[in-house]
C-alpha cells in the first residue's frame, strides 16, 4: 500500500527532487544532509530512493504483466491444441528456461541496445515458461475433466468452452505465482540495470543506485546501502503478499 | 526451472503410453529395464532437440542482427575487395542461408563458435581464456550455499521457533539482490576490517566474500526445501526407531534424516545451475573479477554478438546437460518415475513452478506430497529395515519404552 502511494505520488515523500544537485552538499552523512545523505552530485538519497520506486515498479510490473499474459495464451494453446502443438511449445518453453534471464537480457541488449523497454522484453521473456507450464498442465487437467466432456455434449462453442469453462480454471493460480514472479522481477530488473543494462545514469533507479555509490563506498556507504534496503524491503513484503495469498488458496481447496 | 525441465508431459505420455502397452512384470528385470531404456532415451532426445532449438535461435539472430561477418573477419586497415572475395568464399558467406546454417551447426559441433566483432579472435579462445575464474567462483559459491543451507536445515528443522526464525532469514536472503550483499560485505569486510582484497581474483583470499555473496543467495531455498524434507523424514516411523536406538538427535539428523532430504535438492540442482551462471556474471561486475560474465557484459555493450551467443550457448549446454542429468539421476535413485503414474509428473510441474517463483507450489505443495507417496518413503522403509538390523537386540530398551509412551 505504503509503495503504491509512494510510487504515484513520489513528491509527497520527497522535499526534493531526485536530480538536484548541490556542489556544496556532496557526500553528506544520513542525518547531516537530508535523512539518507547525499551523494557525490550532492543529490537527496532518499529523494531518489522514493523516485526510483517508480523505476523498478514500472519495469516488474509491466514485465510481470507481458510474462502472464504472453504464458496464459502460450499455455492454452499448447495445453488445448493438437500433440504436434503441445510438443513444440512445451519445447520451446524448454529453449527459453535454459538460458538465465540475465544472459536472455545481455543478448537482447546486443542487440536492439540497452533500455528500460530491453530490460522488460527480456524480464517477460525469461518469465513466461514458468506461467506457460502451469497453464499448461492445469489446461490438461481441466481438458479432460467430467464437466468439460458435458459441455462438449452439449455442443457448445469452442470458444465459449474456452473462454467460460477452462480459461477460469486453468489460471486460479497464475495471480499468485505472479504476484511472487514481481518480487524476482524487481530484483532481476535492479540487477540488470545495476551491471549497466537497464535505464542509464543519471535516472535514479536503484540498482543504477548501487552501481555509483560502489565507487564511493570507502567513504560514502549510503549511498549505494539505502537502495539496497529498499529493494530488500520491497522484494519481502511483495513475497509476504505472495506467499499470504498462496496460503489463502491452500486453505481454500482443502476446504 | 529444476531438473523436470526436460521431462516435459508429451515425452512423458508418449513413455507412459510405451508402459502401459507392456506392463512390467515383477521379477522380469529384462522387461522391467525396457521402459526405463524408453525413458532415458525420450530425456536425451529431448535434451538434444532443446540444444538444437537453442542453436537455431542463435542462427537466426546471427543472420538478422546489423553489422556483418566480414566486418569481424577482416581487420579494417587490410580491407580491399579481393580480401573481402576471399574471406567471402572461405567462409560461405556467398551461399545459400541453408547452406550457411549447415555449416554453423557443423562448426558448433567442433568448437568453433565463430569470430568475435570486436577482438578479432575466435569466440572459443576468449571463453576458454576466460572460463578458469568463472568456474572457481561457481563452484566455490555451490559450495557455500550447500554447507549453509545444510546447516541451517538440520539445526532447524522441527523445532517451531527456530524454523520460524529461519524462515524469515531465508525470505530476507532470497529477497537480497547479490550485488547489494557484494557491496555490503565489500564495505564491512573489505574497507572497513581489511581482511580481504577488495577486487581481482588472485588466490583464496578474493574468492571468499564472491563466494559468499553468490552462494548466499541460493541458500534460503535450498535450506527451505532441506528442511521440509528433514521434517517430513523425522515423522518416519523409521526416526522413532532409530531414536529407539538410543542415537543422539544430531546423529538421527545428520546421518538419516538429511540423506532423505537430499533427494529433491538433488532435482533443485538444474535450478541451483541457472542460479549460478546468472549470479556469476553479477558477482564478477561487483568484485571486479575476471571471468565470463565480464566478456559477456562488454561484448554486449560493444554489441558483439558472436561472443554473447558463444557463452549463451555454453550456459545453456551447462544448464542441458546438468538438468539431464539431474534427470537421469532421479530416475536411477526414484523408481516411482519409471514406472508412474500422471499425478507424479503433475507434481512435479507444480513443484517447478514453485521454485521459479522462490515460494512453495499454490495449492499444490503439501498436497501433491500427500496425494502421491512421499519419494523419501520407500528410502524411509529401506533405513527402517536396515536401521531394525543394525539395532542390537534389547538394547536401551527404556528409552525405546518411554519414547513409545510419549508417541
Amino acid at each position: 500500500m505504503l509503495l503504491l502511494l509512494v510510487v504515484a505520488f513520489p513528491g509527497l515523500f520527497a522535499s526534493r527532487g531526485p536530480l538536484d544537485a548541490d556542489p556544496l552538499r556532496v557526500f553528506l552523512a544520513p542525518g547531516h544532509g537530508g535523512l539518507l545523505g547525499t551523494d557525490q552530485l550532492g543529490r537527496d538519497v532518499w529523494s531518489r530512493v522514493v523516485y526510483g520506486a517508480r523505476y523498478s515498479v514500472l519495469i516488474a510490473v509491466s514485465a510481470t504483466a507481458l510474462g502472464v499474459l504472453a504464458g496464459v495464451l502460450l499455455g492454452l494453446v499448447a495445453g488445448l491444441g493438437g500433440r504436434i502443438t503441445d510438443e513444440v511449445t512445451a519445447r520451446g518453453l524448454d529453449v527459453v528456461a535454459a538460458f538465465p534471464a540475465i544472459l536472455l537480457a545481455i543478448v537482447l541488449v546486443t542487440i536492439v541496445g540497452p533500455g528500460i523497454p530491453t530490460v522488460i522484453v527480456a524480464l517477460a521473456i525469461a518469465s513466461v515458461p514458468r506461467y506457460a507450464r502451469i497453464v499448461r498442465a492445469e489446461t490438461h487437467v481441466v481438458r479432460r475433466s467430467a464437466y468439460v466432456e458435458q459441455s462438449v455434449t452439449f455442443g457448445l462453442r469452442r470458444t465459449t468452452l474456452v473462454a467460460r469453462h477452462v480459461l477460469p480454471h486453468a489460471v486460479v493460480s497464475v495471480p499468485i505465482l505472479a504476484t511472487i514472479g514481481l518480487g524476482t522481477s524487481i530484483l532481476a530488473a535492479s540487477s540488470l540495470s545495476f551491471i549497466g543494462l537497464g535505464p542509464k545514469p543519471p535516472s535514479p533507479e536503484w540498482g543504477a543506485m548501487l552501481a555509483d555509490g560502489r565507487n564511493y563506498l570507502q567513504n560514502a556507504w549510503w549511498i549505494s546501502v539505502f537502495p539496497g534496503v529498499a529493494i530488500v524491503l520491497v522484494v519481502v513484503s511483495v513475497s509476504v503478499v505472495g506467499r499470504w495469498l498462496q496460503r489463502r488458496f491452500e486453505h481454500r481447496e482443502h476446504a | 526451472m529444476t531438473s523436470a525441465t526436460l521431462t516435459t508431459a508429451p515425452a512423458g505420455d508418449a513413455a507412459a503410453a510405451a508402459r502401459e502397452a507392456a506392463p512390467t512384470v515383477p521379477g522380469a528385470r529384462g522387461r522391467a529395464w525396457a521402459p526405463t531404456l524408453a525413458a532415458v532415451g525420450r530425456r536425451l532426445v529431448g535434451a538434444v532437440v532443446v540444444l538444437w532449438a537453442s542453436v537455431t535461435v542463435a542462427f537466426v539472430a546471427l543472420q538478422l542482427a546489423p553489422g556483418s561477418s566480414i566486418d569481424a573477419l577482416v581487420p579494417p586497415t587490410q580491407r580491399t575487395p579481393e580480401a573481402v572475395a576471399a574471406v567471402t568464399a572461405e567462409w560461405g558467406l556467398d551461399r545459400p542461408v541453408v547452406q550457411q546454417y549447415v555449416d554453423y551447426l557443423v562448426r558448433l559441433l567442433h568448437g568453433d563458435l565463430g569470430t568475435s566483432y570486436q577482438l578479432h579472435r575466435p569466440v572459443t579462445d576468449v571463453i576458454v581464456s576466460e572460463l578458469g575464474p568463472t568456474l572457481q567462483l561457481a563452484a566455490a559459491g555451490l559450495a557455500v550455499a550447500l554447507v549453509l543451507a545444510v546447516l541451517l536445515a538440520v539445526s532447524t528443522a522441527g523445532r517451531p521457533w527456530a524454523s520460524r526464525i529461519a524462515n524469515g532469514i531465508e525470505l530476507t536472503i532470497v529477497s537480497v539482490p547479490e550485488f547489494w550483499l557484494g557491496i555490503v560485505l565489500l564495505f564491512v569486510f573489505s574497507f572497513s576490517l581489511g581482511w580481504f582484497p577488495v577486487a581481482g581474483a588472485n588466490g583464496i583470499a578474493s574468492l571468499v566474500l564472491p563466494a559468499t555473496a553468490l552462494g548466499l543467495g541460493l541458500v534460503g531455498l535450498v535450506s527451505q526445501v532441506l528442511r521440509e524434507g528433514v521434517e517430513r523424514s523425522l515423522e518416519q516411523p523409521y526416526a522413532l526407531s532409530v531414536r529407539a536406538r538410543g542415537v543422539s538427535e544430531t546423529a538421527l539428523r545428520v546421518r538419516h534424516s538429511l540423506r532423505h532430504a537430499s533427494l529433491p535438492v538433488v532435482t533443485l540442482l538444474g535450478w541451483l545451475v541457472g542460479g549460478l551462471l546468472g549470479g556469476v556474471i553479477i558477482v564478477e561486475q561487483v568484485f571486479g573479477r575476471p571471468g565470463i560474465g565480464v566478456v559477456a557484459l562488454q561484448a554486449a555493450q560493444g554489441r558483439d554478438l558472436p561472443v554473447v551467443l558463444g557463452v549463451a550457448l555454453l550456459s545453456a549446454l551447462v544448464y542441458v546437460v546438468v538438468n539431464t542429468v539431474v534427470d537421469l539421476l532421479a530416475l536411477v535413485i526414484d523408481p516411482r518415475l519409471r514406472t508412474g503414474a500422471g499425478h507424479d509428473r503433475r507434481a512435479r510441474d507444480h513443484g517447478r513452478a514453485a521454485v521459479v517463483g522462490h515460494g512453495r507450489p499454490p495449492g499444490r505443495g503439501p498436497a501433491a506430497g500427500a496425494r502421491s507417496p512421499p519419494p523419501d518413503a520407500a528410502l524411509g522403509r529401506a533405513a527402517r529395515v536396515r536401521g531394525a538390523r543394525a539395532a542390537p537386540a534389547g538394547r536401551r530398551v527404556p528409552r525405546a519404552v518411554r519414547l513409545a509412551r510419549a508417541a
